[in-house]
């Protein structure tokens, strides 16, 4: 196969995944034989492209193979008439989203809305549509929640189920049921956005298409309910983590400190629009979850170096956010902030509480964080056993050469 | 689809003056609308908890309790099945319903083989 069409496979799964998933739902009612058919298509594809070369209308093939796979199962499963019906439907293509009144003008935004059902549990409805839209894996959803993937495996099956046996539709929701689906929509986003900035598996720390993608629904998300400054805030604070993207790892691909990066090779005009966007949603006076962070994130964008960083007003911020979401995640971050500013013991303290209450138990992070203070206060055999806890722990090739590094440093002459 | 709603009010709940004389004629609109899209099959009020009478068998012996099984702060008021097109149907009909504005409502699928 020419390598160039295992690339166009790759740009089609990106760009057309969600919505070929999408129409073979709303044609079937029906998530997994949805997915499975998909996966036929994308199959199907990476065989036939480098002979017949890409179709012009990469989308629209897979559709057509994928719902083609569709009826043969259905007529092959048809035992009863209602099931022939259903496949006898099928072949008539029908628009779902004609008589549409969302206001939604952006295809993938309303495909997301749609996924977003308030009768699914927050994190379920979330894990549902990147699994569904995004196609990021089981074990990478399972990552960016922090469960284990067998647990996020049962998650998706218990929601599928909920949406067979209670019948919740797949239907683009009229603009008065958007709220209700709002934060689901940010949530997705976010994880979209951090699975692309920080990959959860193999070799590629970022995957730039996801984090443009993001930032794209991001902004028309914004537009869409331009009095939801938690959009706006989510917005902000992609542009801040995007700013810095060029600097996050090194020419090897490995990871490289905030406080070590090249702050000249930040992206000023990012930075300078997160700034603009953050300060509209904050004189909204509404502050959310993605405004603090967002308002975090601008502390370290707009501080000349890492000393020179408020890290007092961080750690507050922090609070706040506990506040807002509790989280041992934000626990641990605050962690740091609280390090930073009252010195690593203080910080020492609150990675104890968090050792100790067992909620981030196989997060590297934690066992990291932990040797980076220890190191800090001069116990370097502690700090040692904690990075090497970290090492065990890392999901991603340029995490463990990172946390390698620490340690080779630790057994140098110091 | 047939769904099972039940309608939940917490013990104790008083309602206000105004609430008090809206229930009545509210819940019986609601009644007249839903029969009339022929979504409501059947419904009903029920007697309060201190009626009921719990029921079961441990071995031979039937065992009969006063009050209800469930220990918890709703009760279930009264019910309703309803034949809808799909949740988003049963939710806007939940949501129409009264006691929504003071009570919960819970709408689950009969299940279906």
């Amino acid at each position: 196969m020419r390598p160039d069409v295992g690339d166009e496979v790759a740009e089609a799964f990106r760009q057309e995944w969600g919505k070929v998933v999408a129409a073979l739902i709303g044609m079937t009612g029906d998530w997994d034989l949805a997915e499975e058919c998909a996966q036929d298509a994308f199959a199907q594809a990476l065989k036939t492209w480098p002979r017949d070369g890409v179709p012009r209308r990469p989308g629209a093939w897979l559709t057509t193979v994928a719902r083609n796979r569709a009826l043969d199962r259905l007529r092959r499963g048809a035992t009863e008439t209602a099931r022939l019906r259903e496949a006898a439907a099928l072949s008539v293509p029908s628009d779902p989203d004609l008589d549409d009144d969302s206001g939604i003008t952006d295809d993938r935004l309303r495909l997301i809305f749609t996924c977003c059902h308030p009768a699914l549990a927050l994190e379920a409805r979330v894990a549902l549509t990147l699994r569904t839209l995004a196609g990021l894996t089981t074990a990478e959803i399972a990552r960016a929640f922090m469960v284990s993937e067998e647990t996020m495996a049962k998650r998706l099956v218990r929601a599928k189920h909920k949406i067979r046996d209670a019948a919740i539709p797949y239907r683009v929701p009229p603009a008065h049921l958007l709220p209700d689906r709002t934060a689901g929509v940010l949530a997705v986003l976010y994880l979209l956005f951090n699975e692309g900035y920080s990959a959860s598996g193999g070799a590629d720390l970022v995957r730039r298409g996801l984090c443009a993608e993001a930032i794209r629904l991001a902004r028309a998300l914004s537009q869409l309910m331009p009095d939801e400054p938690e959009a706006l805030g989510l917005l902000a604070l992609m542009f801040f983590h995007d700013a810095r993207r060029a600097t996050r790892v090194d020419a090897t691909g490995d990871l490289v400190r905030l406080e070590d990066q090249d702050r000249s090779r930040w992206d000023p005009a990012e930075i300078g629009e997160g700034v603009a966007i953050l300060d509209a949603a904050l004189r909204r006076g509404r502050p959310g979850a993605y405004q603090v962070q967002a308002a975090i994130a601008a502390c370290h964008a707009t501080a000349a170096d890492a000393a020179d960083t408020d890290w007092a007003e961080i750690a507050a911020l922090y609070g706040e956010l506990a506040r807002l979401v509790p989280s041992p995640v934000v626990e641990l971050n605050r962690a740091v902030a609280v390090a930073m500013a009252d010195g690593p013991a203080a910080g020492l303290v609150l990675v104890a509480a968090l050792d100790a209450s067992g909620a981030l138990r196989g997060y590297h992070l934690l066992p990291a964080t932990r040797a980076d203070l220890l190191l800090r206060l001069g116990r370097r055999d502690e700090a040692a056993a904690s990075y090497r806890e970290a090492l065990g722990l890392a999901g991603t090739d340029s995490e463990r050469r990172f946390l390698t590094l620490r340690l080779a440093e630790l057994a140098g002459p110091g | 689809m047939k769904y099972m709603m039940l309608v939940c009010v917490a013990e104790g709940t008083e309602l206000s003056p105004d609430e008090a004389a809206r229930i009545g004629p509210d819940t019986e609109a609601w009644v007249e609308e839903m029969d009339r899209r022929g979504i409501r099959l059947q419904g009903n009020q029920l007697r309060p908890v201190s009626d009921a009478t719990t029921v079961c068998v441990r071995g031979d012996e039937v065992l009969i309790a006063d009050g209800p099984f469930a220990e918890t702060k709703e009760q279930i008021a009264g019910y309703d099945i309803l034949e809808c097109a799909d949740l988003d149907e049963a939710i806007e009909v939940a949501a129409k319903h009264p006691v929504a504005r003071f009570g919960k409502l819970e709408v689950r699928p009969f299940w279906v083989e």
